[in-house]
């Protein structure tokens, strides 16, 4: 996929970041006696296209959440693109952008309309242009001029990665980016990401349930379970690790209590 | 010190305008009401102006507090209601992710709100002349300041409906109309606060608006402004308003902290 009119304006700064785009240390949410996130440890690569896999529950959203800061974490450390994201997120939140099935952008405003408003929120410089570069890139022309409710699952998703790309963020973070969505659609969604994240040297961190989407995208994954990280690294080393040909194996083994990778070394 | 950015308070705003160019409905909603409520009382009105030597003594004293009352009752809705719909279209989530800081968009939320009254105000304002030979516009600068200060007591209550919203969810809604009207029969709109029982009345003279009235009542059958009246409305609505604002900013930060602001929707 040539994505021509994306710019990778912001490789220079990153190669003079931080190694880890994203560092979090002992992190712990509580909803009064539930433990959601128990004492959660990770880095992530800047540069790195990483995946948080478990099963519904397993604290993916809840971890998402709060890297966004739209959740506080009852203990615990964040820094996201180098700054403490607690105290000093709207100095990283115009770096970063965020897509989720789960979070809709307006349906009476048409595609051009959300993607205008958002591009004034995250001071886009020469707005019209880059909704225009975006509308070529994510094949959006039938429909810039379409309210947002009466596009397919399809049609929306590509308007939420525009909106997610409106300003070139350095770190991408995906709730399950190809959910609801065709295998055509969803292969298209992850061709796009993988280019942008190979011109632009961007961040992705992603939640998602499609393990062959992860094999396919990630370099690291995280499998989480009962809000913990219970294994890490990348597919091809997790799926050794667990004597499995899969990710898929390995995910169920996890979520099962199965063939741990102790037992499967034997 | 938060930094207030105008640009992305006029995003927020352009997020509502759009909305209202694409539904003439809703511009013609905003404005019928008050002009049915006007036309009722401008007959109510013309009956006792005959009947009622305190009616007869200042024309059109009920047709000026009905239309006041309305820009009160719709600064309220105007806050209130462009904040549901940020619920109500599940936006909430991709606004807090962007660089739209919280004071922002209580900011965004009052100048919409001064606008929506302005639409749906302005126009029965204007009927009354011809249909009633009567012009509050005679009022003359005490309009403006019955009006701004009738605003900020519908700004404050719009405030703290959005942040029981925001806390409890959309099931409480309803308190956009039930908590402006729970104020009415204090604010002495149609008459002296005297009529209220003794013990009653030191509450109704703790609410702005019935200083406002009050001064409208006294300008109307006297030509003299009261210009305590009016310090007395300013005062307190200074510190409604900010105690308003303080309790939405407030409930912005519970509502990171219990995971809130991704759980909304219809």
């Amino acid at each position: 996929m040539a994505l021509s009119l994306i710019k990778p304006v912001r490789r220079a700064n990153i190669q003079g970041m931080d190694a880890f785009a994203i560092t979090v240390e002992h992190l712990v949410k509580s909803f009064g006696p539930i433990r959601a996130v128990d004492d959660v440890s990770f880095a992530v690569a800047t540069g790195s296209t990483t995946a948080m896999l478990g099963g519904n529950g397993a604290g993916k959203t809840t971890t998402l959440s709060m890297l966004l800061g739209l959740l506080l974490p009852s203990s615990g450390a964040i820094r996201v693109l180098g700054e403490d994201m607690v105290r000093h997120r709207y100095r990283v939140l115009p770096r970063l952008n965020f897509s989720s099935p789960y979070v809709d952008l307006p349906h009476r405003l048409t595609v051009r309309e959300n993607l205008t408003v958002y591009g004034h929120l995250y001071g886009i410089a020469k707005l019209a242009g880059r909704i225009a570069e975006l509308t070529a890139d994510l094949d959006l022309g039938e429909v810039i001029d379409r309210p947002v409710g009466k596009l397919s699952a399809g049609q929306k998703a590509r308007v939420a990665l525009a909106k997610a790309m409106l300003n070139r963020p350095e770190l991408l973070l995906l709730d399950e980016p190809t959910a609801s969505l065709d295998p055509d659609t969803a292969d298209w969604v992850r061709s796009f990401l993988t280019e942008y994240q190979r011109q632009c040297g961007a961040t992705i961190l992603l939640a998602s349930h499609n393990m062959t989407e992860v094999e396919r995208m990630c370099d690291a994954v995280l499998m989480m379970k009962q809000g913990r990280i219970v294994d890490q690294g990348s597919p091809a080393a997790l799926i050794e690790r667990f004597g499995r040909s899969t990710l898929e194996e390995v995910f169920l083994d996890i979520a099962r209590d199965r063939n741990k990778p102790a037992e499967a070394a034997q | 010190m938060t930094q207030l950015s105008f640009r992305r308070v006029g995003a927020l705003l352009l997020r509502h305008l759009y909305i209202m160019r694409g539904s003439w409905p809703r511009l013609l909603e905003m404005a019928y009401w008050p002009a049915v409520n006007m036309v009722v009382w401008g007959f109510t009105s013309q009956f006792f102006a005959g009947h009622s030597d305190w009616v007869a003594k200042a024309g059109g004293i009920l047709i000026g507090a009905v239309l006041l009352w309305d820009v009160m009752f719709r600064g309220n809705l105007g806050v209130a209601l462009s904040f549901m719909e940020e619920m109500w279209s599940r936006n909430l989530g991709h606004l807090s992710v962007s660089p739209l800081r919280p004071i922002e968009l209580v900011a965004g939320l009052v100048a919409m709100s001064l606008i929506r009254t302005l639409i749906g105000v302005l126009p029965a304002m204007a009927l009354a002349i011809p249909l009633y030979q009567y012009s509050i516009f005679e009022l003359g600068p005490a309009l403006i300041t019955f009006w701004a200060n009738l605003m900020v007591s519908g700004w404050a209550i719009g405030l703290a409906v959005s942040a029981m919203v925001l806390r409890f969810g959309l099931g409480v809604e309803s308190l956009a109309w039930v908590m402006v009207f729970a104020v009415a029969p204090l604010a002495g709109i149609y008459y002296p606060i005297e009529t209220l029982p003794v013990w009653l009345q030191p509450v109704a003279w703790a609410l702005p608006p019935a200083h406002v009235f009050d001064g409208m009542r006294t300008l109307m059958q006297t030509g003299l402004f009261d210009w305590s009246r009016l310090l007395q409305a300013v005062g307190l609505n200074l510190l409604y308003v900010a105690a308003a604002a303080a309790l939405f900013l407030r409930t912005h930060h519970v509502a990171r902290q219990r995971g809130l602001l991704l759980n909304v929707g219809e």
